[in-house]
């Protein structure tokens, strides 16, 4: 395995508030790497520092050997090797879900259409919304829209795919369709690196847990050993927060 | 009855041709107020102090003001003060765009400003350009919620166009009223005729105005 993103000693801070400083990270072609941690501990800033969406204030971020900064002249061709997920969908309300997929390759890849399109119904069919795709969003459940997100995202071919919290917004029974294609993604080897609640797909899906409390890396580990054998207080603490046994 | 005036002569014609004066200087007006509303929308929401600093004003001035005592101050406080001889047309359009760049710059910079940030930074994150992004994905979200705003109004403005009259237009109610003053002896009932056509006419002006934004909404729901 060859390392793809390396994270070094990066910081970010408000005027008064440090949301994380300090923090290393590696990550290897095809690993599934999942952060977890408490509320407003700083993971999802971190994962939109690594695409540039916030700035930081110390340290480097190298994908693929070129340092990403939010003023690099070259930020857009190494935003293409980046691949997002929002929890909030962000699908384009204006378009169909076709239009929606392709846009970006064939605007900024320039690639020709016939073509985009042929891989667009190929991906939509995968993720089993090949007879949505002239739908426009507002006809589509959260879940349907959060697959077409993801299927916008693969229409870059990305290096990386940084999923946000995707299921955060959904309704329970909903979570699963798109968790199966996250699942599916791992399987074909795609480097992932997902921000979630959800610890039994954490366990599945994850190649490398990592615990993100107060801004630092408090622990990180194979998932066997995060989920069973929990080094740290804290970790421990914030597992139990999901077992629901009965006490009395 | 009253309604034989309609009839009497070019009445019509002279109606129509009102008609015609009110929706010259309206149009005239709506178009420079979109494509001022839209520069100065675009500029508001960009955050700069100085240009929300004059802007505010504006806006104020345009809301407080009634659109009569504008027209007012330019048509005849231009000849007096400045020294200007201002046609009474000329003047009718710069009150209007005056008014309609107000309400149209503000409603461009309402919508612009309801898109969400994470639209933006999804587009980003597709790696589109500022340009790109702005080209297909801000701009026709922001023409989709805009067209009945400012569809409403250029119905207002259409309608207020009436008040040139008082500066001495002759457009179509003041038609109207030379018809009635003419005919107060042969027919006292022809008030009620004529501006039952004066209505019709301003409803056949504006309802396809109406029609056409509606069909817009539909084609384009969001």
């Amino acid at each position: 395995m060859s390392e793809i993103l390396k994270v070094k000693n990066i910081s970010k801070k408000y005027e008064n508030t440090i949301i994380f400083e300090n923090l290393n990270l590696s990550v290897q072609k095809g690993e599934v790497l999942v952060i977890v941690g408490p509320s407003g501990c700083g993971k999802s800033t971190f994962l939109r520092c690594l695409n540039a969406l916030e700035d930081i204030q110390e340290g480097e971020i190298i994908l693929d050997g070129e340092v990403i900064n939010s003023d690099a002249h070259n930020l857009r061709k190494i935003r293409e090797k980046i691949g997002m997920v929002f929890q909030s969908y962000e699908l384009f309300p204006h378009m169909t879900v076709l239009q929606n997929v392709i846009l970006a390759p064939v605007k900024v890849k320039k690639i020709d259409k016939k073509e985009v399109t042929k891989k667009a119904l190929e991906l939509l069919n995968k993720v089993g919304l090949l007879s949505k795709k002239d739908s426009y969003p507002r006809q589509l459940s959260g879940g349907q829209k959060q697959r077409v997100a993801i299927v916008r995202a693969l229409m870059m071919e990305p290096e990386i795919l940084l999923l946000d919290e995707i299921t955060a917004a959904l309704d329970p029974e909903m979570v699963k369709e798109v968790l199966d294609v996250v699942l599916s993604l791992a399987k074909e080897g795609r480097t992932m690196l997902i921000v979630t609640h959800e610890m039994q797909f954490a366990r599945a899906v994850a190649d490398r847990m990592i615990f993100i409390d107060e801004g630092k890396i408090v622990e990180e580990g194979n998932p066997k050993e995060f989920f069973d054998n929990p080094k740290s207080e804290r970790l421990k603490r914030f597992l139990n927060n999901f077992n629901y046994v009965e006490t009395n | 009855m009253g309604f034989e005036v309609l009839l009497k002569g070019s009445n019509m014609l002279r109606l129509l041709e009102g008609l015609s004066t009110a929706l010259n200087i309206s149009l005239i007006s709506v178009a420079i107020s979109l494509v001022l509303g839209i520069i100065l929308g675009i500029l508001m929401a960009m955050h700069n102090r100085v240009v929300l600093f004059f802007s505010k004003i504006y806006l104020e001035i345009v809301r407080i003001m009634p659109q009569m005592v504008l027209l007012f101050i330019v048509y005849f406080g231009s000849t007096k003060v400045i020294g200007i001889n201002l046609s009474a047309e000329t003047a009718s359009i710069i009150v209007f765009s005056f008014w309609g760049a107000a309400e149209m710059s503000d409603l461009v910079r309402g919508a612009l400003k309801s898109i969400p940030t994470i639209q933006y930074e999804s587009s980003a994150a597709l790696s589109l350009s500022s340009f790109m992004t702005y080209r297909y994905i801000i701009m026709p979200q922001v023409v989709r919620m805009l067209i009945p705003l400012s569809i409403n109004l250029i119905t207002r403005m259409i309608k207020t166009t009436s008040l040139v009259m008082m500066i001495g237009i002759v457009e179509v109610l003041k038609v109207g009223q030379q018809i009635i003053e003419a005919n107060r002896t042969a027919s006292p009932n022809a008030a009620f005729w004529v501006f039952l056509v004066i209505f019709l006419l301003y409803f056949a002006a504006c309802w396809p105005i109406s029609l056409l934004s509606r069909f817009l909404e539909k084609k384009w729901k969001v």
